[in-house]
Order: C-alpha cells, then sequence, then structure tokens
C-alpha cells in the first residue's frame, strides 16, 4: 500500500486541558495522486493531526496509539535522523501564513537551494539551477529575479508559490497543506489553489490539505473528512460529503457557509443619509529627503452614502484602500482631501466628540482587547470618559453584554476567559457603548470559524433591526458581504469601481473587478449549485 | 547606496547632539568652584594673588563665559583641541597618547563580551530550562550583579598576587625596552584581567539578550518550516537563527558603546592604566577643562563612529532596512 495510511490515531493532550484528547481515535488514508480535504473549526484537531505525520507535535502533545505508515514505513518509529531524511523529502509542508514562514534575511534562492544541497548533497551551483528551475514550474514572474530577491521583496501570493516550490522540491510522496491559503486574497487564492492541482496531478503526489474552509474544499478536494473534537466524524467523496451530508456536524457547518446569491433587498427606511463620503483622496507619501518611495494611493476620490439604518459593504482585495477608508472614517488618521460629514456635521478633530460619531469593531477579536482589564471596565471605559459617572457606564455595560447575547455577570472576567465568537462580541458592546452614529466594523468575522461567523452576522443583523444601527462593513469576503449588507461599493486600488444594491451587483456585475472577483469566490460551482 | 545614505542620515543627526554636549558641558563646569589656575597654584604650593591674576590672564580665563565658549567652538571647528594647562602640552597630543591604552580595552572587552555572549546565549537557549541553562543563567546573574572594581581587585589578588599569572597593573612593562612581537605580547598580558574585569559585565547582559532573542527565534514560523525542510537542528541555529537573533545584540553595541567608556574609568583606575577614563577622572579634580572638554569630544566621535558602523552592519545583516519598509 503506497501513500499516507493514519490508523486509530490518539494523542494526548496535557493535564489540565478541556479535554484529555487532541486526536482520539482517528483513521485517514491519502494515496498517491489524490487530494484529501481535512475540514474542521478551530480545535477539531486537525492541525494537530498534520503535525504528527510531519514528526513535529507541539511539546507536551504525546501520541498515545495508533499508527501512521508512509509506503512501508511506520513513521512514529523513526529515529530523529530518520525523520530528518523524511522531512523534506518524502514529506513536506506548505504553511498557512506566507509572510512568517521564510527567513526574512535569507535570500529565496538560499533557501530554496538549501533542500537540494541537504538532501541531495549537491553543490551550491547545481542547487541554484534546480532552485531557478522549480521557481519557473510555479510561475513566479521573474524567476530569475526573484532566486536573489528576500521574502519582504515579494507578496503574500508569490510567497506562498516560494513555498510550494521549496515544498515539491525533491517531489515528495505526501504534501501536506495546512491552510495554505487563508491569509491570500480570493483572486490570488484562486491561482494558488490551482497550482497546487496541477502539480499535484504532474507529481501524482497525495496531498493531506487543511482547511476550515468549505469552498476551498469544494475547489480542491478528491475526498473530505470533516474533523470534530479531535474525532472523524465523517469522511466521503467531496460531491457526497458536500451535496449529502450524513453527520449533524457537517450540516451544521454546511448550513453556516454564507450563500453568495444575496437575499432579495430588503425595503430600505427613507430616513436620509448618515454618513456621506465626498472625494475622500490619502496618498501613503515618501516621507524624509533620502527615502524616495512611491507615493500610494490608498483613497483615490471616493465617494459613498451610508444610509440612516442600513448596511453599507466596502469590498475588495488587500491594497485597495479599504481599511484606510475605515480608519478615516473612525477619524483614526487624517484626510488629503474631500469631507466626511455624519449626521450633517463634518468630522470633528476632537477625539470626545468624533467618538460619539463613530465607532469602531477590529478584525482581531484577541488583540484588540486588553489582557490586563476586566472586560466590563473596557465596555465601560469609552462612557466614563466621555463623563458618565461609574456607576451607570457599570450599569450600561451589564446592558450591553445581554444585549449582545453574553452573561451581564460576564463584565468582571478578564480577555482570556472568552472565545474567539465572545471576544467579538464583546468588541461590539464596547463599540456601541458610546452610542455612535455609524458603526465601522472592518472585517469583524474573518478571524472566526464558520459557525461562529454565522452567529456574529446574526448578532449585527438583530441589533440592527433592534437599534436602527448604520453599519459600515468592511470585508474581503463575497460571501460574508451578501449576506449583510444593502449596499455595497467594490474598491479596487483606493477607486470605486463599482457601487449598488448588493444584489444587483452580485447577480449582474458590470465592472470586470467585480466579475473576477466573484469569479475567484472558491466553491461556487458545487456550492451555489445545489 | 541607500545604507550610507540612511547612515550618513543618522550621522547628520548627531553632529548637532555634540555641540549641544559641548556646551552643556562647558557651561555646567562653569558652576563647579574653582577653575585650572587654583589647581596649578595648589600643585606649585599656593602663591599670591597677583600671580594667579597674571596666570588667569595668560590663559584667557579672565574673558567672559560666552566669550570663552565661542572661541572654544571657533577653535573646535578647526579641529584645534586647545591646550592643557596641567600637563603643559596640546589637548590633542594628550589625548592621543591615552586613546591607544581605552581603544584597545574597549575593542578586547566587547569583543570578549560580544562573543562569549554570544556562545553562552545559544547554549543556554539549545538546553532552556535545564541544567545548562540554569548554570549559564545564573553566573551571568553574578557577573551582573557584582560592581566591576571587586571583580577586578579580587582578580588581581588572586592571579596576580598569589598564582602571579598576570601582572597586576600597567600598560606594558616599563624599562624592558620591549618592541616588536614581544611588546605586543607584553601588552596583551597587561590586558587581560581588565579585559575580563570590564567585559563580564557587558557579557552578561549579551547573554540575557542572546538566550531571550534565540528563544523568540526558535520559536517563529521559519524555523518550523525549517525543520520541515528536514534540517539538521545544528544547520537551523547557524543558518536560520542565528542571524536573525543577532540583531539586538548588534543594536546594544551601539548603545552600550557610551556605557563602556564610562566603565573603563573604574577599570583604569583599578589597574592603573594609562587610559581617556583615568585622564577624565584626572582632568575633573584639577579642573583642566581643555582637557576634559577633549575627552568629551573625542568620546563622543569615538560614540557616534561606532554607532555609524553598527548601523551599516546591521543594514547589511537585514536588507528589510534598506529597503525602508
Amino acid at each position: 500500500m503506497s501513500g499516507l495510511r493514519i490508523q486509530d490515531l490518539s494523542i494526548l493532550l496535557p493535564r489540565g486541558g478541556d479535554r484529555t484528547h487532541a486526536l482520539a481515535g482517528i483513521s485517514l488514508a491519502v494515496a498517491p495522486g489524490e487530494i484529501l480535504c481535512v475540514v474542521g473549526e478551530s480545535g477539531s484537531g486537525k492541525s494537530v493531526t498534520a503535525s504528527a505525520v510531519m514528526g513535529l507535535l507541539a511539546p507536551g502533545l504525546a501520541v498515545e496509539r495508533g499508527s501512521i505508515t508512509l509506503g512501508q514505513d511506520n513513521l512514529l518509529a523513526l529515529t530523529p535522523a530518520q525523520w530528518r531524511a523524511t522531512r523534506g523529502a518524502r514529506i513536506a509542508m506548505v504553511f498557512q501564513e506566507p509572510m512568517t514562514a521564510l527567513n526574512p534575511l535569507m535570500t529565496v534562492g538560499g533557501q530554496l537551494s538549501e533542500m537540494w544541497i541537504v538532501h541531495r548533497g549537491l553543490s551550491k551551483r547545481e542547487a541554484l539551477a534546480r532552485a531557478l528551475a522549480a521557481l519557473e514550474e510555479v510561475q513566479l514572474p521573474d524567476p530569475a529575479g526573484a532566486l536573489n530577491a528576500f521574502p519582504h521583496e515579494l507578496s503574500g501570493g508569490q510567497r506562498q508559490r516560494v513555498m510550494i516550490a521549496m515544498a515539491l522540491a525533491l517531489e515528495p510522496e505526501l504534501l501536506i497543506c495546512d491552510e495554505p491559503t487563508t491569509a491570500l486574497d480570493v483572486t490570488t487564492q484562486a491561482q494558488v489553489l490551482k497550482l497546487i492541482k496541477d502539480l499535484q496531478q504532474r507529481h501524482n503526489t497525495a496531498v493531506l490539505f487543511i482547511t476550515h474552509d468549505f469552498g476551498v474544499v469544494a475547489e480542491i478536494a478528491d475526498r473530505v473528512a470533516v474533523m470534530q473534537l479531535g474525532h472523524v466524524v465523517e469522511e466521503g467523496p467531496v460531491g457526497e460529503v458536500l451535496l449529502r451530508p450524513q453527520h449533524p456536524y457537517t450540516q451544521a457547518l454546511l448550513a453556516a457557509v454564507p450563500p453568495l446569491n444575496a437575499p432579495p433587498t430588503r425595503p430600505l427606511p427613507d430616513t436620509g443619509a448618515v454618513l456621506e463620503l465626498v472625494g475622500l483622496t490619502k496618498t501613503y507619501a515618501s516621507r524624509g529627503i533620502f527615502r524616495r518611495r512611491k507615493a500610494v494611493k490608498a483613497l483615490d476620490g471616493v465617494t459613498a452614502t451610508l444610509k440612516r439604518g442600513t448596511t453599507l459593504g466596502i469590498v475588495g482585495e488587500s491594497g485597495s484602500g479599504k481599511s484606510t477608508l475605515a480608519r478615516c472614517v473612525v477619524g483614526l488618521m487624517g484626510l488629503d482631501g474631500g469631507t466626511i460629514r455624519i449626521a450633517g456635521q463634518p468630522l470633528t478633530q476632537d477625539r470626545q466628540k468624533a467618538a460619539h460619531l463613530a465607532q469602531m469593531v477590529f478584525q482581531d477579536p484577541y488583540a484588540s482587547l486588553n489582557p490586563r482589564r476586566s472586560v466590563g471596565a473596557q465596555v465601560a471605559q469609552g462612557p466614563i470618559a466621555a463623563g458618565t459617572s461609574s456607576a451607570e457606564a457599570w450599569a450600561e455595560a451589564r446592558r450591553l453584554f445581554a444585549l449582545v447575547g453574553l452573561e451581564p455577570e460576564a463584565v468582571r472576567r478578564y480577555p482570556h476567559e472568552f472565545s474567539g465568537g465572545q471576544r467579538q462580541r464583546i468588541g461590539i458592546a464596547r463599540a456601541l457603548a458610546m452610542k455612535p452614529e455609524v458603526l465601522v466594523a472592518d472585517e469583524p468575522v474573518s478571524a472566526l470559524d464558520v459557525s461562529v461567523q454565522a452567529q456574529v452576522l446574526k448578532l449585527l443583523r438583530d441589533l440592527q433591526g433592534r437599534l436602527g444601527l448604520s453599519i459600515l462593513f468592511i470585508t474581503h469576503d463575497l460571501r460574508v458581504a451578501a449576506q449583510l449588507c444593502d449596499e455595497v461599493v467594490v474598491m479596487q486600488n483606493g477607486r470605486i469601481a463599482e457601487a449598488g444594491p448588493v444584489a444587483e451587483v452580485f447577480t449582474n456585475p458590470r465592472h470586470a473587478y467585480t466579475q473576477s472577483l466573484l469569479a475567484a469566490v472558491p466553491g461556487r460551482s458545487v456550492l451555489e449549485a445545489g | 547606496m541607500r545604507v550610507l545614505a540612511l547612515a550618513g542620515r543618522r550621522l547628520a543627526a548627531s553632529l548637532p547632539t555634540l555641540v549641544l554636549i559641548l556646551v552643556g558641558l562647558f557651561l555646567l563646569l562653569q558652576l563647579a568652584p574653582g577653575d585650572t589656575v587654583d589647581a596649578l597654584m595648589a600643585q606649585m604650593g599656593g602663591g599670591d594673588a597677583a600671580l594667579a591674576e597674571d596666570l588667569r590672564r595668560f590663559y584667557g580665563l579672565d574673558l567672559s563665559i560666552a566669550a570663552r565658549l565661542g572661541q572654544y567652538l571657533l577653535r573646535l571647528v578647526t579641529l584645534d583641541l586647545g591646550f592643557s594647562a596641567i600637563y603643559g602640552k596640546p589637548v590633542a597630543t594628550v589625548i592621543l597618547e591615552r586613546l591607544p591604552a581605552t581603544l584597545l580595552l574597549m575593542a578586547a572587552a566587547l569583543s570578549f563580551a560580544f562573543f562569549f555572549g554570544l556562545v553562552l546565549g545559544v547554549l543556554a537557549a539549545r538546553r532552556v530550562n535545564r541544567w545548562p541553562d540554569t548554570l549559564i543563567s545564573t553566573l551571568g546573574l553574578i557577573f551582573y550583579a557584582t560592581p566591576s572594581f571587586w571583580f577586578g581587585l579580587m582578580a588581581i589578588v588572586l592571579f596576580s598576587v598569589h598564582l602571579q599569572w598576570f601582572p597586576a597593573g600597567g600598560f606594558y612593562e616599563i624599562g624592558e625596552g620591549l618592541t616588536g612581537l614581544a611588546l605586543t605580547l607584553d601588552i596583551a598580558r597587561h590586558l587581560v584581567l581588565p579585559t575580563l574585569t570590564l567585559g563580564l559585565i557587558f557579557l552578561a547582559i549579551y547573554l540575557r539578550i542572546m538566550r531571550a532573542s534565540m528563544l523568540e527565534v526558535l520559536s517563529l514560523d521559519f524555523v518550523r518550516t525549517a525543520r520541515a525542510k528536514g534540517l539538521t537542528e545544528t544547520r537551523i541555529v547557524t543558518r536560520h537563527v542565528l542571524r536573525n537573533a543577532m540583531l539586538p545584540m548588534i543594536t546594544l553595541i551601539g548603545l552600550q558603546a557610551g556605557t563602556m567608556l564610562g566603565g573603563s574609568v573604574v577599570v583604569e583606575t583599578v589597574f592603573a592604566l594609562p587610559g581617556l577614563g583615568r585622564l577624565a577622572y584626572e582632568s575633573v579634580v584639577q579642573r583642566d577643562l581643555n582637557t576634559l572638554l577633549g575627552i568629551v569630544f573625542v568620546s563622543a566621535l569615538l560614540v557616534i563612529a561606532i554607532n555609524f558602523l553598527v548601523d551599516l552592519l546591521y543594514a547589511k545583516l537585514d536588507p528589510r532596512i534598506v529597503s525602508g519598509g
């Protein structure tokens, strides 16, 4: 039997965790030339599976029983020296974060040629020649130039191509991909997925592909295994699992994937504009006499209007200027030109007043809360600074906690005691505490699991219905935008490519960029057909 | 070229600092009671007020503070450091006589501290929380907590008095008339104990920084990538971790160049080395304003030059700096 076989593998967690096993007797097999997608939410054990196969389990984790075999060899019986001969040569891995997975102080060529120098004993010169060929195979625009480039000189997608070239350098029998496209833009993601699939077919590699995204699964998988809390709950061919899921957990996960076709346009309340953006410009220019960098126009004449009580989505890829827009609206960044009017008044420089006009919900629920202060204090802090009495502000914090679906008494606890979804609810409560005219949400659900994501989106919709919130919603995820937004603005390179009611823009995109974005959304053919 | 431009900009920015330091020190010293002439008179065993008046006029000390400051700065532009009344020689000559000892001591102590701090830091990080780490960290703490003069005295007691391995003080054996290689070896023998004394404290700092920085780099994603490539631990450390972990150390060299000059006062006193540090101390006692200002000027130049080199080195080590990201 060739390929990878995992049988009845159990891995113990250190004592004192929320469960005893990271993996509780899972069995999986990947044949040569096959792509097995392992899907699951955070904590399901999918990444532990990958590290176990690589022999790189985190300290504290131990294999309790079971076996992992690659070809004829029992991987769990390898000595450290045998492991080193196996890693890279027979099993290779592509990691999630292309920004940090490469050594910043070493050229791409140096890191790539290491594979042949270490495993095949080639001279530096021969290895560099091989590296050049490998970079050509992953279709990097300027392979010879990339060889001498440092990682920071490449874009995220290009770095991930380098990682793939490195992983496939020695034609391994097994390629493990751990969320390789999660950090990439949707069009780049589509290209990288296609590249992995092409190369895998050409080299007849077995691929263990770990992801949380059913869209990606639909694009790339031959077979799917769904994991939950250390168990494989369902396994089968991709068509079967995605279209006729048997296990309730799989069904729930699939139901939580937001459909790309927007619900029918709801009647918009005719209340006039709450946020008006007129001809906004912002340029990141070179500073200082010696530093000559090309000026980047992050905002280039952006004009848009958010009607009171509705949601305006700003969609685009990284570098499109959408986050700059968000920062300008909440007054964290000055404009070069144009005006922002909130509730009829121009945005003031006065922080105290601006705080009541717009508040922001941040992307990363882990980094955006102070770990050393109780969450209630963080929610109450804004109102107290604005002059509300402490007792009143705390009472308001408790009321807000109930409103966003948390225990009111949880205000005394600290951020680490909450899950990611709960923290994002706290983030929303913190923003609402200032009773802002406009709520700016900058990718509020992109760091969350799909089921949690669905809950937070539902919360935002509920709050909008109850409080009449006006939301400026920044996202790169078109599925999310389709579900939440009334109107949408598509941004590209600081300009507005297209704007209009979301159903209209998504079903009938007129601009070429919108069309390419929609075409790149993974899993359309499978998920939207059913 | 980008590197040079970057470092050149830092260099230009340090010039106003230099002038500020000199002016500040000049004014500060006017607050101290007594002047060069008082010290000279004390050396001569006293004299009458008329003589003191004459001497003051001779050395230009009777002018107003502003006029003297202006004169001094004007002469400085032509790199003239003035004349030392106490030593009876131009300040530049006095300083040049003393500079080699200090430079040698600093370079030796810095290299010693850097090299062993690096090696011990790497060793400690590779065996983190096991006995080698505990041993190295404890030793580092002891080195750091012990005052350097005490270290120097104990080293003299042990290595010079009891074991008689190394001389107890001085820069070289006066009167032996050594030249060439023999002189070099003699100076080296004299510098062993001072280097150890001055270097140990800095070694402890470098060791801790290196250990922490190694541990941080070892936990980064690209080290996991290197492991996944099947590299040996030795290759991972030497090719991938070391250079990344050294960046904070390099920064520290620039920051500590000044501290080291200060620390050398104590060490030079303990080991009777004819260096800048001791000269500075003597000039303060003797109110030798010109010499003191000259020393400050040269020390500041030294620190600026070291930082310039560190900037160049840093840019060489970290390509991200040059791209101005």
